[in-house]
């Protein structure tokens, strides 16, 4: 115990005393940090783009006029059962009708080529929206395998505009799936450099600090006890640099949050706030055990006999 | 209390070994000088007893315990028994000069009441009280030194090895040092000095080892620097 609290005052000593040393590892930890963190940011806009895009995609089955209520309904409840399909709306002859209507509402002589007819031209539709873009595939062999026949066996589907979507849903779906693939290898990437550099250095201070952990085994003092005030600097380098880097990320955020929002789909400062506290325990986390293990594996080859 | 027997050390598979063949003792309690010119082996001869190197050849020993065979936590055990002193003093730049003597008991895992008692008396012995909260970049090549001994007597240990503790000093600081390393030997301690400096050694008048290409070439009781 009371070498532990030895420990903590003499680490507390030497991070305090170095000044210069302790500002420096501080910043080069903050850059880690911060690329850490902007890395999360980036994953935040993409996955809110993905969901965006996500749900512009869709396919419609258009049913034939005078097709029966019943039998839609039918294969919408079939439909729902799929594990592939995350929702199925039901729009009906009439609704079809009016929202033609709304559409064309300037377009004069449309409409009145409409009210000539007697019965309404267009049919009942369900709009399919899958859980992930490249199930589509799926749902539409649902139809292709004669799901869509009425009780009578007759086809009531005028037409599913799967075959005119598919070359849009499968770039969509490629696109997507590369700028995951692509986003991860890069985040992967950063932080392995920031850590390295990080854990460069602090080799490169504890190297400094070699003959003092000469002398200091020379006075007799164990391992540990030599060990430990340099873990302990290392982790105050750690919660200096994520604190510093809380603060940064407000400015930062405030100012994405205000030019960004329409870029990334998403207002990075209320994500910031909302997710702050998560945010503060990743950066501190991450600080704390880059600085201690960097100072742990730094010092060992010293501490050799 | 220490014994070389037959000690040869080579460095890198040196042709001319460092030291060559020495076989000596210390009894508990001497004063011994060890003179020599420069790269006669002197510095080498303490670095095996504080096992910081391992002799090529032959055994040292410290009472019954041959110090080379030591583990990694004996060895530390066995290093709080010796007191050190340097030409290049060795202090802690991070630590106030009363830091370093704590150091030195803190890591001993003595009590916090020994140290705060024990410091400013041992402050006082090498009169650096008034510098007790200055930097050791901050005193003097006499006030570093002393601090260094003040470091080395505050566990108490059995030996101190002082190796051309005077090295950087004027004559002045020189005699202070010499002279408390003499107060220290008549409480009781084994003292261990190497020096190049014929009149520290005519003023100490206590037994002188000469050291010649790592060979023994004098062992006088009562000695007097002759090269």
């Amino acid at each position: 115990m009371t070498n532990l609290k030895r420990i903590v005052r003499s680490g507390y000593r030497s991070f305090m005393r170095s000044g210069f040393t302790s500002i420096a590892s501080i910043l080069i930890m903050t850059i880690t940090l911060f690329v850490i963190t902007s890395l999360i940011f980036v994953q935040a806009a993409l996955n809110a783009s993905l969901t965006d895009i996500k749900n512009k995609v869709d396919v419609t089955v258009y049913f034939v006029p005078g097709a029966a209520e019943t039998s839609i309904l039918n294969v919408q409840s079939a439909l729902q059962k799929l594990p592939e399909v995350q929702s199925v709306t039901y729009t009906s002859q009439d609704e079809a009708l009016s929202d033609f209507k709304d559409k064309h509402a300037d377009d004069y002589l449309t409409l009145q080529a409409l009210d000539e007819l007697d019965s309404n031209p267009l049919g009942a539709s369900l709009n399919i929206k899958a859980k992930d873009p490249s199930q589509y595939e799926s749902i539409n062999n649902f139809f292709d395998s004669g799901n869509g026949l009425s009780s009578d066996q007759q086809n009531i589907i005028d037409k599913v505009d799967y075959h005119q979507n598919k070359q849009v849903i499968d770039k969509l779906t490629a696109i997507i799936t590369g700028a995951r693939r692509l986003g991860f290898a890069l985040a992967l990437v950063l932080i392995i450099i920031s850590i390295i550099i990080t854990f460069s250095t602090i080799r490169l201070i504890i190297y400094m600090s070699r003959e003092e952990i000469n002398v200091m085994r020379l006075v007799g003092a164990g391992k540990r006890y030599i060990r430990g005030p340099f873990i302990v600097s290392g982790v105050l380098v750690g919660i200096c640099a994520s604190l510093l880097t809380t603060i940064l990320f407000i400015p930062v955020s405030i100012w994405l949050g205000n030019q960004m929002t329409d870029f990334f789909g998403i207002n990075m400062f209320d994500y910031f706030k909302a997710n702050f506290f998560q945010l503060f325990v990743i950066m501190l986390g991450t600080g704390i055990i880059l600085g201690g293990i960097s100072s742990a594996l730094a010092i060992h080859r010293y501490l050799k006999k | 209390m220490i014994y070389f027997n037959n000690v040869t050390k080579k460095y890198n598979n040196d042709e001319i070994p460092s030291l060559d063949n020495v076989t000596l003792s210390i009894a508990p309690g001497e004063f011994v000088s060890i003179v020599g010119h420069s790269g006669a082996g002197k510095t080498t001869l303490t670095k095996l007893i504080l096992a910081e190197e391992v002799p090529s050849e032959g055994t040292v020993f410290y009472e019954s315990t041959d110090i080379h065979k030591l583990s990694n936590k004996e060895l530390t055990n066995f290093r709080r028994k010796i007191g050190t002193v340097f030409q290049d003093f060795r202090l802690l730049p991070n630590k106030t000069a009363y830091e370093n003597i704590a150091f030195a008991m803190e890591a001993t895992g003595k009590e916090d009441l020994d140290i705060t008692q024990d410091v400013p008396h041992v402050l006082e012995l090498v009169d650096l009280s008034h510098r007790a909260d200055h930097f050791p970049h901050q005193l003097s090549g006499g006030e570093k030194q002393r601090l260094a001994i003040a470091r080395a007597i505050i566990t108490q240990p059995d030996l101190i090895i002082a190796d051309e503790p005077t090295g950087n000093l004027d004559p002045i600081n020189t005699n202070e040092v010499i002279n408390i390393l003499k107060k220290i030997n008549d409480l009781g301690t084994t003292i261990l000095l190497t020096t190049h400096n014929r009149a520290v050694i005519d003023q100490i008048k206590k037994r002188v080892i000469t050291l010649e290409n790592g060979r023994v070439i004098r062992d006088d009781k009562d000695g007097k620097y002759v090269l």
